[in-house]
């Protein structure tokens, strides 16, 4: 298991962007069932509007406190919602090691989603920034908590796939 | 075929069977049924809600918001009174406001700084005596002739509505008891505003007026509780109207499980197998002494009051043209709620709003209305559930209150 207080900053940085990049992956090629393998069984994972993070408000269009609650979005995206077929594409940038304190690592990045519908348009669907805690595991660095707080506080349409 | 509205303005015609409730598909899609709905509609005899008591609690609190495509301005003045106006400037016409909420001693129009107070009168135009001796403005300009556009404002239960007419019924007349008693039940005691969520929806508003007035699509369009075996087949609802049939009501009870599964064996899926791996997302408390689970209050032209289990929820329609609407939800709480009572009401939130797991099938409901009929404004739906007649149901298998809807409609738009 990784020791990430040992780690050089170069290295923390190199695991951290593998974590994400992978993160990401998973989501864009549809490989939506391993997407809660990226979280610890606790997780916390929310998608927050701006403009209530701004105001200290805590609604969130996605509010999961547990891998359970995860999976259970995937099989209902699965097997229950009904949406529009689409694509996303993640761009993350600006990926900043803030903190590492007692195993937890703090990241703050920003990303663009970019969805693409069954007509081949693309669009700018959701623009943002994680808020990561990320701790490591036997099965390699995992999120402990993740925040996406998105600046595109009008969603298009609807949201089903996870940012 | 007759033709509706003002015939000069609008082609779009009202098939003559009206047998069952039959809408033409123009209404959707033409421009100028839509230019007539703001001026008939929306700055017409009806009150649009415009906000919670609670978004501007204290002196010069604002919330810019819209009724209908009309920007306009809710404010908290200095007496503790709500005044809603146009956002526009009195002088050449530009917004006061620029920003979403605040708090402001007076209202600023930043291109001549012409200054307003915040019941929407005039305080002051730079230059209006002129600078030595040149310019100024004529004699005749008073101050008091150039004040914002006011509307009247009352609100009910902490949700306030404003109207641009003189001859709209009082506010209560116009809701009606049944939309009163509905709002007081829910909004019995000081609410705390929990967060907003905004959906922009590629479609015409009166297909969502449609979809919440709509008890027959739940269990069918919306499939998550079917998914995980979460079904109560003994669940009962009512669906009513008001006195002229503009505001709906719908309401329902969980029942207890008894099983039965068969009367759904037809739809799209139906899998007990899949079970959810984490059900707190459903836990919840019994906080409404009716037993009453799901109220979706939907008042006639803008707003929807809803309460789903333990979420609490206003949702505002913003028209954006014929094809398209924004959905402002904003979720509540009490006041007086614990911790975990708040707790609760964020993890229910999952439910409800653009990517609720019980509602965000309804935006995509839309679309997919509005794209199939884009080009088909001959046709005209039909609207036949439970006989297709603007009649209140003890059950939820109507389409009744949208009948009623189309009926009150056609009246506010005809004038």
């Amino acid at each position: 298991m990784l020791n990430v207080e040992k780690l050089s900053a170069l290295e923390l940085q190199y695991h951290v962007e593998k974590l994400q990049a992978g993160y990401v992956e998973c989501i864009d090629d549809n490989r939506l069932e391993e997407w809660p393998d990226y979280f610890v069984d606790d997780a916390v994972y929310k998608v927050i509007p701006r403009e209530n993070a701004d105001r200290n408000l805590p609604v969130a269009a996605i509010f999961c406190d547990s891998k359970g609650m995860l999976v259970d979005r995937i099989v209902s995206l699965r097997k229950a919602n009904i949406y529009a077929a689409h694509f996303y594409r993640h761009i993350i940038s600006n990926v900043n090691v803030k903190a590492v304190d007692r195993g937890v690592v703090s990241v703050q990045s920003n990303y663009v989603v970019l969805q693409t519908r069954t007509d081949g348009t693309t669009e700018i669907y959701n623009a943002g920034k994680y808020l990561d805690k990320i701790v490591a595991t036997e099965g390699g660095l995992k999120f402990k908590e993740k925040l996406a707080i998105f600046d595109t506080y009008q969603i298009q349409s609807l949201m089903v796939t996870p940012i | 075929m007759n033709t509706i509205f003002a015939s000069d303005r609008t082609a779009v015609t009202w098939p003559e069977d009206q047998s069952v409730c039959r809408v033409p598909y123009g209404v959707f899609t033409d421009r100028a049924v839509y230019d007539l709905e703001q001026e008939r509609i929306f700055r017409g005899e009806n009150w649009s809600f415009v906000g919670l008591e609670a978004e501007v609690a204290n002196a010069g609190d604002f919330k810019s918001t819209y009724i209908g495509e009309t920007p306009v301005i809710l404010m908290r003045d200095e007496e503790g009174g709500l005044n809603v106006v146009v956002n526009s400037c009195a002088h050449r016409g530009a917004l006061v406001c620029r920003e979403q909420r605040g708090n402001v001693a007076n209202l600023e129009c930043v291109y001549h700084q012409w200054a307003y107070n915040l019941k929407g009168d005039l305080l002051g135009v730079p230059f209006r005596r002129g600078l030595a001796g040149n310019g100024g403005m004529p004699k005749s300009f008073d101050m008091k002739e150039h004040g914002l556009h006011k509307l009247r404002v009352d609100a009910v239960g902490g949700l306030v509505f404003a109207t641009f007419s003189e001859r709209t019924a009082p506010l209560l007349d116009y809701l009606g008891p049944m939309a009163i008693d509905a709002i007081n039940r829910i909004c019995n005691r000081p609410i705390t505003v929990l967060g907003d969520q905004r959906q922009y929806v590629r479609g015409n508003w009166k297909l969502y007026a449609e979809n919440t007035r709509d008890p027959y699509h739940a269990s069918l369009l919306h499939l998550f509780h079917t998914t995980f075996g979460l079904y109560r087949s003994s669940q009962t609802g009512v669906c009513h109207m008001d006195a002229a049939r503009r505001h709906s009501l719908l309401t329902a009870s969980q029942g207890t499980d008894d099983g039965k599964t068969g009367d759904y064996k037809d739809t799209r899926t139906f899998n007990a197998d899949f079970k959810l791996q984490d059900p707190s997302v459903l836990a919840g408390r019994k906080e409404f002494a009716d037993g009453v689970t799901l109220v979706i209050l939907a008042v006639f032209p803008n707003l929807v009051l809803q309460q789903i289990a333990n979420t609490l929820a206003v949702r505002q329609i913003v028209t954006k043209g014929p094809g398209a609407f924004e959905l402002v939800w904003t979720q509540f709480g009490y006041a007086d709620d614990d911790a975990q009572m708040q707790g609760i009401r964020l993890k229910q939130g999952n439910l409800i709003g653009p990517a609720g797991l019980i509602s965000m099938e309804d935006g995509e409901a839309v679309e997919i209305v509005h794209n199939g009929v884009i080009r088909e404004q001959d046709r005209a739906s039909y609207i036949g559930m439970g006989g297709g007649k603007a009649e209140d149901a003890d059950h939820l298998v109507t389409e009744g209150s949208i009948a009623g809807f189309w009926e009150y409609y056609r009246q506010t738009m005809t004038v």
